[in-house]
């Protein structure tokens, strides 16, 4: 018996044997989501250890551009912290010339973004103050905040934070009463570049105030 | 010369940004600078070519009242394949195109093309029709790219052409999109109809 169902779109008009098309149906559209998934499977099972790899590889990477000269390797003494009210652990990575403790890195976060979280990496020397940072994730617009990776260590007007102690009141963004120049048109995703390196800076008091009795 | 000269369609006669206007949030988002409209437009390619081929050589099983639902699997699959690729072996240029790639899924250039080329032509035509139609987006996508980098920033592919101080911000925000895009349709139109 055929059930003569009509989608008038466009003037089309289908009719749809009832039992075996939907038989049919049932088999074609779960043949190609199984293939679907063995394919997906396939692929997942040989770039997943790649992408794990190049995970690894871009922070050891972040790591070492963003600290001061060092002797020892710091993702061997790296430890997590937690601060006090999250239970979310950063990750630090400590630097030593010799057995002098010349700075850490510390991959910090904001949620603050204009599109997901951010995640950056930032170098401190022994004193707090910023020596580098390297930009580990982030989804923000191309362009426009995505531009975070360049602009706070350009060299022009009040855009570089390099040098900078997050602790002095005065490193936060113009807009917000501080002296760092924000990205054009991206404040959202500068304040949330502030926001991490202020978390990064409190990371690292820790460390520092921990490290004595370690 | 079928092949060629669906190619030469994909590119001149139908192509998808300047005639079609199909796919306009990529092309509008992506566009900021040169090599990001380009890497968008050649991953964009890679995928049609492969759903294109793919839906034309299962059209005759797929039952015309789920071919949708089966063509958006077909495309999910190969965006999914394309982003672990792009995961693994080229992570900047992962990082750079961000949210872009997963959204290449619902671009209509890629529906659009399985619906209407792809279901009713050969897997070899529809494989000449998936390089015509990506080769037309990629070339829109780079030079939509090129010339907001340029009046923007003052770069073409990154390099300098003059200072950036001159360049109008404008063109890299989102308006400056609208506005050039604008006068490249009207200057394609112009130059298709003479």
């Amino acid at each position: 018996m055929f059930v003569h169902v009509s989608l008038e779109k466009g003037g089309v008009l289908m009719a749809v044997d009832n039992k075996s098309s939907f038989l049919r149906i049932f088999v074609v559209l779960t043949t190609f989501c199984a293939l679907s998934g063995a394919l997906l499977a396939w692929v997942h099972s040989f770039t997943a250890e790649a992408v794990e790899r190049a995970a690894l590889e871009q922070r050891a990477q972040a790591v070492s551009i963003v600290l001061p000269s060092h002797t020892n390797d710091p993702l061997a003494d790296a430890c997590s912290i937690a601060l006090a009210g999250t239970d979310r652990e950063l990750e630090v990575y400590p630097a030593f010339s010799g057995t002098e403790f010349v700075g850490a890195a510390v991959e910090s976060y904001s949620l603050d973004g204009f599109s997901g979280e951010i995640v950056v990496m930032y170098g401190f020397d022994a004193h707090g103050r910023v020596v580098g940072y390297e930009v580990v994730s982030q989804a923000e617009t191309p362009g426009l905040g995505a531009r975070m990776q360049q602009w706070f260590r350009m060299d022009r007007g009040n855009r570089s934070v390099i040098g900078l102690d997050p602790c002095d009141p005065a490193s936060r963004l113009t807009a917000d009463g501080g002296s760092i120049d924000g990205i054009t048109a991206a404040t959202i995703t500068s304040r949330a570049f502030v926001d991490a390196m202020a978390r990064a800076r409190a990371v690292f008091d820790v460390y520092c105030s921990q490290k004595e009795t370690r | 010369m079928d092949f060629l000269r669906i190619i030469y369609n994909g590119i001149v006669r139908e192509n998808p940004t300047f005639v079609l206007l199909l796919g306009m949030c990529p092309t509008l988002g992506t566009t900021g600078s040169a090599v990001t409209g380009m890497s968008m437009g050649v991953a964009t390619m890679g995928v049609l070519i492969c759903s294109n081929m793919s839906v034309s050589a299962i059209k005759s099983v797929v039952p015309s009242a789920v071919r949708i639902p089966v063509y958006i699997v077909v495309i999910a699959t190969f965006v999914s394949v394309l982003q672990m690729l792009m995961a693994a072996y080229l992570p900047s240029l992962n990082a750079t195109l961000g949210i872009f790639i997963p959204l290449i899924v619902v671009n209509c250039i890629l529906l659009g093309r399985a619906e209407a080329f792809a279901s009713r032509n050969s897997v070899l035509r529809s494989c000449a029709d998936g390089i015509g139609i990506g080769l037309g987006f990629t070339l829109a996508l780079t030079l939509l790219g090129a010339v907001r980098e340029l009046l923007g920033t003052g770069r073409v592919f990154g390099l300098e052409v003059y200072p950036e101080q001159f360049g109008s911000l404008a063109f890299v925000l989102a308006p400056g999109a609208f506005i050039v895009l604008g006068l490249l349709i009207a200057l394609f139109n112009c130059i298709r109809k003479s």
